[in-house]
């Protein structure tokens, strides 16, 4: 039953062939005899998930249901607020925040019925790509324990690669829904910035946040994307572009589109293997009438500095709030309120958060600011130049998602090696625009590759309706990992 | 001002202005901003700086912001920005505040200011709009305090900051400046003015430079100044002090110094206290604001008259001479008390000789709800100063009804029926009331006719005395008179 997608459980509880609770509870049973080996969950919510439940029950048998996601079992990241729910972001300093508020996305989803199943894992405030710098616990790779799922969302794609929920979402900074969804195999989803409300999403870098989802085949993120799309006045950077009905752009029509292949993005660094299904994907799709032309993005190289100095910069001005004295945690015995928040700062955050909360203060500070914060910024406006020119020509772009597969836990030390795990997801990021990743093939070693489409600005339907078509016409989907 | 010039030192003054915007909602979220509420009753998850929330510019404080810089006649930039400013203080939720840096609302503007019968325009550099920060309670003094309890009532509040230009010579004019700056944002309804709740705050920078020389001194800010009386004080105080050490060979040291009202100096702040580096990036939870031109036109026609028009408008219209008009019209209430009364009682100059000597004399003509709710309202000033005119009362019982009128708050006829203050003008009555007090002064009365005609002035008192002063005086030396040279 926690095989079905969500179209196909949409369809279940139409003919009744099963209920939402009946779900729910496969879900919960399915989360109490696996989650202990991967490590997804860091708050399971069984009875609001029961209750959630039990009402989409109700809305079914009068069959009057709130949507597609009525009576869906869903998990989120710990980085979205919940109401009444203790939201971690994977850091010691948040060990006891309860929110008082939803952000926009959980009441959106509420909204459309969804079931929330629990809180995922995450590498503390969003700042990793292997859900080893979660606080609490790292999340392995279901495809392989010994391996990373990738980060930072990595729990939100471990509970769906590993069906302990049925959809999920996740939010993506430098490529932190995308990475995880290949290393982890499952469709990963970051809209366009401004796409999607960011109220309540706990910041790491603001100007670069997004919520997206993850599910197990493109319809199902059609769907999720869908419930969360559209301007929200409580965050004064969502945009009112008009949201299209995302399910009915998957009309299997890619006849004539023009598809990007960015030369730098299989420059040298990029796993073979990878290169090698990427490319076959693309011949896929050329196979289905998309006509590509090789494109060139010049500035990728200058991206991940770029990155590093913007992303820093506003992490350590949006984490300036954990002081101790309002949330969280905080840590007693200091001789003032500046002794109290340096202490509880120390024992609070973790060694990734300190280094870059330094970083960025850093690259803020008088007489230095201009020369690194300032400069990434004309960076980046570079890069999103690069990208308006690559958009003139073609509808979207087809790459790699990541340069490697899931690499094992402890593997990657060095914070700088781990860093360019995001090389070919970060560029996305730093101009605004959708990225996708769906599965498309496997390495000898078994682990999934993630092909990873880029679009114009607000143009998730064309990643969608040409993902879609690739799904159809291949049978990667078919492949499940295999859990003890 | 001469004082200092003999020393062969300018004072160069420049102000930063804080004032607390009177919008119902707070800058970045719909929390209410009413003053004295319960703490922390007025607040959400935006204003107490919560995991995950986000800012939504107050669209009537920018408006706000707009029709102060058309008053100070800024430049409105047609796209400003809010930006990060950091520091670490538990009173600001966010350890930033959201404020505007590089792209402010609006710049290069004036304000004109009169000193000594003179007038000059100071520059305003911008203007620019932020949010206030919460407050500190600390059990104890700050140094001995075990605990501290922190209230986000006021954390978010829009505040606007406008710095002048160091165009200001004297504690003199600096004072000037501020009085006329809260007279124009009281005008146009934007902030109450009120100096000791703080929804008006002022910082000073103070230098010296040798009379005459262009560049200017190391410049020492004074904060901490929450009176007129105080930044008056302050800055005549940091003046002397600069002075004196300039005089004594020594360094100025670029500092922040807070004024202590109660000691009557300044101090130095510990740099630990002010050394920030406040680390400002643009606000990225905010797009950058266009300004509409159209908005900034439909705000500039709906401007309302500001205290310098009215002023000069006081003196064509009623024909009072400019130290009247310029009292008069020192708060929007205060012209507007004036201009009620003389609607009902149409002697300009004699209601204004009213409301300065007597009105003024019980409240402060500067504080607009203290004028608002006026125990004698305007109508019955004028009720009064009508008595006057059509010989009910005299002069001097109507002083003494205007005191009862303010301690009653009833109406000045009310008064005087109750209390028989009605003049006697009853000519029977006042001739008897005569022949009685002339029966009774013999000595008086041969005096007079002896040629002391002073003893006349002791018979009019003792009419008075007999009349409880009810007496018209001009009937009474009449009828006193015609007697008088019967006998
Ligand atoms: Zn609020």
């Amino acid at each position: 039953m926690t095989e079905r997608t969500i179209h196909a459980l949409g369809e279940a509880y139409r003919r009744g062939d099963t209920t939402p609770t009946a779900v729910t509870e496969a879900y919960l049973a399915r989360i109490e005899k696996f989650d202990g080996h991967v490590g997804a969950y860091l708050t399971v919510t069984r009875e609001p998930a029961l209750r959630a439940a039990a009402a989409a029950d109700a809305r079914h048998r009068a069959r009057a249901p709130l949507g597609p996601l009525d009576g869906v079992p869903i998990a989120l990241k710990d980085v979205l607020c919940t109401k009444g729910i203790r939201t971690t972001c994977g850091s010691k300093i948040l060990e006891s925040f309860v929110p008082p508020y939803d952000a926009t996305v959980v009441a959106r989803l509420a909204a459309a019925g969804a079931v929330v199943l629990g809180k995922t894992n995450m590498d503390e405030f969003a700042m990793g790509s292997s859900t080893e710098h979660s606080a609490f616990k790292p999340t392995r790779n279901p495809w392989d324990l010994a391996r990373v799922p990738g980060g930072s969302s990595g729990g939100s794609a471990v509970a769906v690669a590993a069906h302990l929920a049925a959809g999920a979402f996740g939010t993506d900074t430098g490529g932190s829904i995308r990475q995880p969804a290949a290393f982890c195999g499952t469709v990963g989803l970051k809209p366009t910035y401004g796409r999607v409300s960011r109220y309540g999403l706990v910041a790491f870098a603001s100007s670069l946040d997004q919520i997206g989802p993850f599910a197990k085949n493109v319809r199902d993120a059609a769907l999720l994307l869908q419930a969360i799309a559209g301007h929200d006045p409580h965050d004064a950077t969502s945009v009112a572009a008009p949201v299209p009905d995302y399910a009915a752009a998957l009309d299997g029509r890619v006849h004539g589109l023009r598809a990007g292949i960015p030369r730098e993005y299989f420059a040298e660094g990029v796993d073979p293997e990878i290169a090698r299904a990427v490319r076959a994907a693309i011949e896929t799709l050329r196979g289905l009438g998309v006509a590509t032309e090789e494109v060139s993005l010049p500035t990728t190289g200058y991206a991940l500095a770029a990155y590093y100095l913007i992303a820093p910069a506003e992490a350590s001005s949006n984490l300036a709030r954990y002081d101790g004295v309002k949330y969280g945690l905080r840590v007693p015995g200091g001789k003032d309120l500046i002794e109290m928040s340096s202490r509880t700062r120390a024992a609070g955050f973790g060694a990734e958060v300190k280094r870059r909360v330094m970083l960025g203060t850093y690259a803020l500070s008088a007489g230095y600011s201009e020369a690194y914060y300032g400069r990434a910024q004309k960076v980046r406006t570079l890069v999103r130049r690069d990208f308006e020119t690559a958009f003139a020509r073609v509808d979207l772009l087809l790459a790699p998602t990541t340069p490697n597969v899931a690499f094992k836990h402890g593997e990657k030390e060095d914070p700088l090696a781990m860093y360019l795990n995001d090389a070919l997801t970060i560029p996305v990021n730093l101009a605004g625009l959708p990225g996708l990743s769906v599965r498309c093939g496997f390495t000898a070693a078994g682990l999934p590759i993630g092909l990873q489409l880029i679009g114009k600005p607000f143009d998730e339907a064309t990643l969608l309706r040409v993902a879609d078509a690739y799904e159809r016409a291949t049978t990667w989907l078919a492949r499940e990992p295999a859990l003890p | 001002m001469s004082t200092l010039t003999k020393t062969g030192w300018d004072v160069v003054i420049g102000l930063e202005v804080h004032a607390q915007l009177l919008t119902r909602s707070k800058m970045f979220c719909g929390c209410p901003t009413a003053f004295g509420a319960r703490p922390n009753s007025q607040t959400c998850p935006v204003c107490q700086g919560m995991p995950g929330v986000l800012p939504v510019v107050n669209r009537r404080a920018i408006e706000f912001g707009i029709k102060t810089a058309l008053a100070f006649t800024c430049r409105i930039n047609p796209a400003c920005r809010f930006a990060r400013k950091h520091y670490y203080y538990p009173d600001m939720p966010k350890n930033f505040q959201i404020s505007q840096y590089e792209e402010p609302l609006a710049e290069d503007g004036a304000l004109e200011i009169d000193v000594d019968g003179a007038s000059r325009a100071i520059g305003i550099q911008r203007l620019h709009l932020e949010e206030d920060v919460g407050k500190l309670l600390h059990e104890g003094t700050l140094e001995t305090a075990q605990a501290s309890l922190v209230d986000y009532n006021r954390s978010g509040v829009p505040l606007m900051e406008t710095v002048s230009r160091p165009d200001l010579r004297s504690p003199e004019e600096a004072a000037a400046y501020l009085r006329a700056f809260r007279a124009v944002l009281v005008y146009l309804g934007v902030c109450d003015g009120n100096m000791e709740e703080g929804s008006l705050r002022c910082d000073a920078n103070v230098s010296l430079r040798p009379r005459g020389a262009t560049e200017l001194g190391t410049k020492v800010e004074i904060k901490n100044m929450n009176s007129f009386r105080n930044v008056k004080l302050a800055l005549e105080f940091e003046v002397k002090r600069q002075r004196q050490a300039l005089a004594a060979g020594e360094r100025i040291v670029q500092e922040t110094r807070l004024w202590d009202a109660d000691r009557g100096y300044t101090r130095a702040m510990r740099s630990k206290e002010y050394a920030h580096d406040y680390r400002y990036f643009p606000e990225p939870d905010l797009v950058p604001l266009e300004i509409e031109r159209a908005w900034v036109d439909a705000i500039r026609a709906a401007l309302p008259e500001l205290p310098r028009q009215r002023r000069e408008r006081f003196v064509r219209q009623y024909g009072l001479p400019p130290y009247d008009a310029g009292v008069l019209t020192q708060s929007r209430a205060l012209a507007e008390y004036y201009e009620a009364a003389v609607r009902e009682f149409r002697q300009p100059k004699i209601v204004s000789n009213w409301i300065m000597s007597e009105l003024l004399r019980e409240l402060p003509g500067d504080d607009e709800r203290a004028i608002e709710r006026a125990p004698v309202p305007p109508a019955n000033l004028a009720g009064l100063l009508r008595l006057i005119e059509d010989g009910t009362i005299s002069g001097k019982i109507a002083k003494d009804v205007f005191q009862k009128m303010v301690g009653s708050g009833e109406d000045a006829r009310t008064i005087v029926a109750r209390e028989g203050l009605t003049q006697v003008a009853d000519e029977g009555a006042l001739a008897a009331v005569i022949d009685q007090v002339l029966a009774q002064n013999p000595k008086a009365v041969e005096d007079y006719k002896g040629g002391k005609t002073a003893a006349k002035g002791a018979l009019v008192g003792q009419v008075m005395k007999a009349t409880r002063g009810k007496a018209n005086p001009a009937i009474v030396n009449r009828l006193l008179e015609e007697k008088l040279s019967k006998i």
